[in-house]
């Protein structure tokens, strides 16, 4: 059987050549990340801000996502399900309204009643109340803490197996994935909830698999090829990555189209975010980390004296 | 490489077939798994999968106006004694949700109202608006009555604090990942999934925890006490053991110290006769106040009070510096325990009654579970098949140690009896695809050292040799920031940091050791001369 190979041997790809391109880029799309959730806000779901909570009786079990479908062709935000021990009474929780005062939410409250009631006959309204999110200030602040002081851990962990450069290189690509994800969630407004904090965990966690096989194959190259140009050094390095790089995001782009088309209304979220991440991910492991280590001026040990020839490769055991 | 001895290999498959084991409970139905004789562990499936008991609590909103006027009489009494000239104050009473003073001095009215003035203005919260409505009846005679807007921000405060010791509470009890949510003004929304013990959380939450030491009055006149009748400056509480509450006892009305003071409370056990005890540890402040404390009224006997009820007055024997202390009372383990975890998450501002309680479905709802499930088949089906056709046999390999690797996860957490969230899934997700990723990084590296001429074993011991070095690497950092997320985060922080550290130690097992066992006995056998990679 002749096996599948996404990208040929040897490839000889100048990543390196484009990187002050890219580094503006990067600059601009970072500033611009910035700018949108400073101007646009992201959109946060019920779980942060807290809502309505909203009672519903019907005469026998609904469907769940028939319910769904109903309340959410209102275009009064996202709402979420669930059924009480008896299954007839739902609770239907829904995001607060842009400058909810008490008009505005008696409005939603009357429109979801009257479409429910059209929609399953004989459902009551019992009664609703505002809700706080599930997400208390300290939990934020303790989350924010936990991401920020894991980047700087790693970071750490970077500068004392590698080199200081790597630790910086790999600070400054996570900050970017993590900003480029929120500016996605602003630009888009798609509802920013628990499930997505989940994902941009994971975003961050891919991400850094990602340039640690990068970075550990520059510092390997460092110690075969003595003499190389760092730029050189650095190309070849993501070179010889590169089939693993593109199997990698293949495999994982492949398990999450499916859930993004099989995957319900509710993973959809959480799945946009996530293969938003792997791109960016996958970027900025070549275009951020591994060339600013050129930037951050990392080189080469000088070949030790006696060792003779250019790019002489260092012997290895068998 | 080849090297591989039989012990190894009955070690290896050993434990993961005892792996598989332990994880087929969490994979059967629940009603099957509670018909068997044993015990088996299993996991624990979140609110937003599987659902699980809800609470309605509600606040007694009525107390929180009554603490307000309670720590405004205090805080008169102080202020009109401290100040200069002295106001001589009496008849200080907070009835009916009033608080009103009088003047001794009629000179003194307008120099009392300046001052009082003083303390409620310091009180405007942020609205702006007032707190409190002052007026002057029968010229002497100070009412204060809480304006609305003030009791309403009062609730709003207390409510906020509430839940937080409730969140503290809860997390107390592990990896339980509970939903908590204020709703409307006064009433808190709980939901804990999985809980076989829904009475348990009851009794922790239904604790205020409010902990204070004050002085046995011992010149009491004991049938007075019995009738309830209190001396002046004194009040009678009951004992908390005793619940017809007949057992009462006359303690000094001011508060020595209270549960503000401490810093840590934890259930031990009596060093003398191995009762369980809540041992408990002041901050500095608390120390030094209780040293000094136990240092002016050695013989004397002191209560401890936890939520108006006497749980001991014991003598003080002696000075007690150093600020520890220890609780005894007949506690049980378990009582110790609920009160220590109590004491040390906090007092509720407020009284929290249990007003509702009930089942409730899954936060996602069913429809979104069944799509998720298949969701996840096809992804699982389409890595699978894409593996493959990559790398042959490799790849057969490398799929058998994630499906195995899958197995360990439950396993793992069904023994430590975690939480499985949506969050839970990601971080789930996010092992799997490093695990895949593991073995592309052995197999490409195995390619490459094809390319470059080596024989099949050099080339296969190469691949592995040099990607385990990048795959400690990349999983060490991912172990980091695991246990960062783990020690500081909570909620789904905390879930998914859970099942991202099960997965980093079972993944390295399952993708390098057990594919490597794999490839050398199928290397060992055939000898080939020539892999399909």
């Amino acid at each position: 059987m002749r096996l599948l190979k996404i990208v040929p041997d040897n490839t000889n790809i100048g990543f390196v050549r484009l990187r002050y391109w890219a580094f503006g880029l990067t600059l601009l799309l970072s500033i611009a990340s910035v700018a949108l959730v400073g101007v646009k806000h992201l959109n946060f779901g019920v779980d942060f801000v807290g809502g309505l909570m909203i009672e519903e009786r019907f005469p026998s079990p609904p469907e769940i996502d028939k319910v769904r479908s109903t309340i959410d062709r209102l275009g009064v935000g996202t709402s979420t399900l669930q059924q009480f021990s008896d299954p007839r009474l739902v609770t239907i929780r829904l995001p607060v309204q842009d400058g909810a005062d008490e008009g505005a939410t008696n409005r939603v409250v009357r429109t979801v009643e009257q479409a429910l009631a059209k929609e399953f006959p004989g459902a009551t309204f019992s009664r609703y109340s505002t809700v706080s999110g599930k997400v208390s200030s300290e939990l934020v602040r303790n989350g924010i803490l936990a991401v920020v002081l894991a980047m700087i851990g790693i970071s750490l962990f970077a500068i004392f197996r590698f080199e200081w450069q790597f630790g910086v290189s790999t600070f400054v690509a996570i900050l970017h994935d993590l900003l480029m994800t929120l500016g996605f969630f602003a630009l888009t407004q798609l509802e920013f909830d628990l499930t997505i904090v989940a994902a941009v965990l994971t975003i961050i966690g891919y991400s850094i698999n990602d340039k640690i096989v990068i970075d550990d194959r520059i510092r390997e190259n460092m110690r075969k090829y003595r003499s190389m140009s760092m730029s050189d050094l650095v190309d070849l390095s993501v070179n010889e990555t590169l089939p693993r790089t593109v199997m990698t995001s293949v495999t994982i782009l492949l398990a999450l189209g499916a859930m993004l088309f099989l995957g319900g209304h509710v993973l959809r979220g959480f799945t946009a975010a996530m293969i938003l991440g792997v791109i960016v991910g996958t970027y900025s492991s070549i275009y951020v980390s591994s060339s600013l280590l050129i930037t951050l001026g990392l080189r080469a040990q000088p070949p030790a004296p006696g060792s003779g020839g250019k790019a002489e490769r260092i012997a290895e055991q068998p | 490489m080849l090297d591989f001895p039989r012990w190894k290999i009955t070690g290896i498959v050993g434990v993961l077939l005892i792996a598989v084991l332990l994880a087929i409970p969490s994979l059967l139905p629940e009603r099957i798994v509670s018909q068997s004789p044993v015990n088996l562990p299993r996991i624990n499936l979140g609110l937003d999968l599987a659902g699980g008991s809800y609470l309605l609590l509600e606040a007694d909103t009525n107390d929180v106006a009554a603490a307000k006027i309670e720590t405004m009489r205090d805080q008169i009494a102080t202020e009109m004694r401290r100040g200069n000239p002295t106001i001589a104050i009496g008849d200080i009473s907070g009835r009916d949700g009033k608080l009103s003073f009088m003047v001794r001095d009629p000179s003194q009215v307008d120099a009392a109202r300046e001052r009082l003035l003083g303390i409620v203005g310091s009180g405007v919260g942020m609205t702006g608006q007032r707190e409190w409505d002052v007026e002057v009846v029968d010229s002497t005679r100070f009412v204060l009555t809480p304006t609305k807007a003030g009791l309403a921000q009062e609730v709003d405060r207390a409510m906020s604090v509430a839940t937080e010791v409730v969140r503290r509470r809860i997390d107390e009890l592990g990896t339980r990942e509970p939903t908590i949510i204020r709703q409307g003004t006064d009433r808190i929304v709980v939901q804990v999934p999985g809980l076989q013990d829904p009475q348990a959380l009851k009794d922790l939450l239904g604790k205020t925890a409010k902990l204070e030491f004050k002085l046995v009055d011992v010149n009491a006149d004991p049938q007075q006490v019995a009738q309830g009748i209190a001396p002046i400056g004194d009040v009678i509480l009951p004992f908390a053991d005793d619940p017809s509450g007949q057992r009462k006892i006359a303690l000094k009305r001011s508060t020595v110290i209270s549960g503000d003071q401490l810093a840590d409370a934890r259930q031990e056990f009596d060093q003398q006769n191995g009762q369980p005890v809540v041992a408990i540890t002041f901050n500095g402040e608390g120390g030094r106040r209780f040293a000094r404390v136990t240092q002016e009224n050695v013989n004397k006997p002191f209560a401890i009070i936890v939520d108006n009820q006497v749980i001991s007055a014991p003598n003080i024997d002696e000075a007690i510096m150093g600020g520890r202390a220890q609780i005894r009372g007949g506690f049980s383990v378990q009582s110790a325990n609920e009160l220590a975890i109590a004491l040390r998450s906090g007092k509720l501002p407020v009284d929290l009654k249990v007003v509702d309680e009930s089942t409730v479905g899954p936060d996602l709802g069913q429809d979104s579970i069944r799509a998720g499930i298949l969701a996840s088949a096809v992804a699982a089906a389409a890595v699978v098949a894409f593996m493959l056709v990559t790398y042959g046999r490799f790849g057969v390999y490398a799929n058998l140690a994630v499906i195995i690797n899958v197995f360990v996860i439950l396993a793992a957490m069904a023994i430590i009896s975690a939480t499985l969230t949506l969050p839970g899934i990601a971080g789930f997700v996010l092992t799997i695809g490093t695990a895949v990723d593991a073995n592309v990084l052995i197999n490409e590296r195995i390619r490459e050292e094809r390319r470059r001429g080596r024989s099949v074993v050099q080339a296969v011991e190469l691949g592995y040799k040099e990607a385990s070095r990048t795959i400690f690497e990349a999983n060490m950092t991912h172990a980091i920031s695991g246990l960062v997320m783990l020690l500081m985060g909570s909620g789904p922080v905390k879930g998914f940091a859970v099942v991202l550290l099960i997965g980093i130690a079972t993944s390295v097992f399952t993708a390098v050791t057990f594919t490597r066992m794999l490839v050398a006995l199928w290397i060992r056998k055939n000898r080939p001369t020539d892999i399909n990679i």
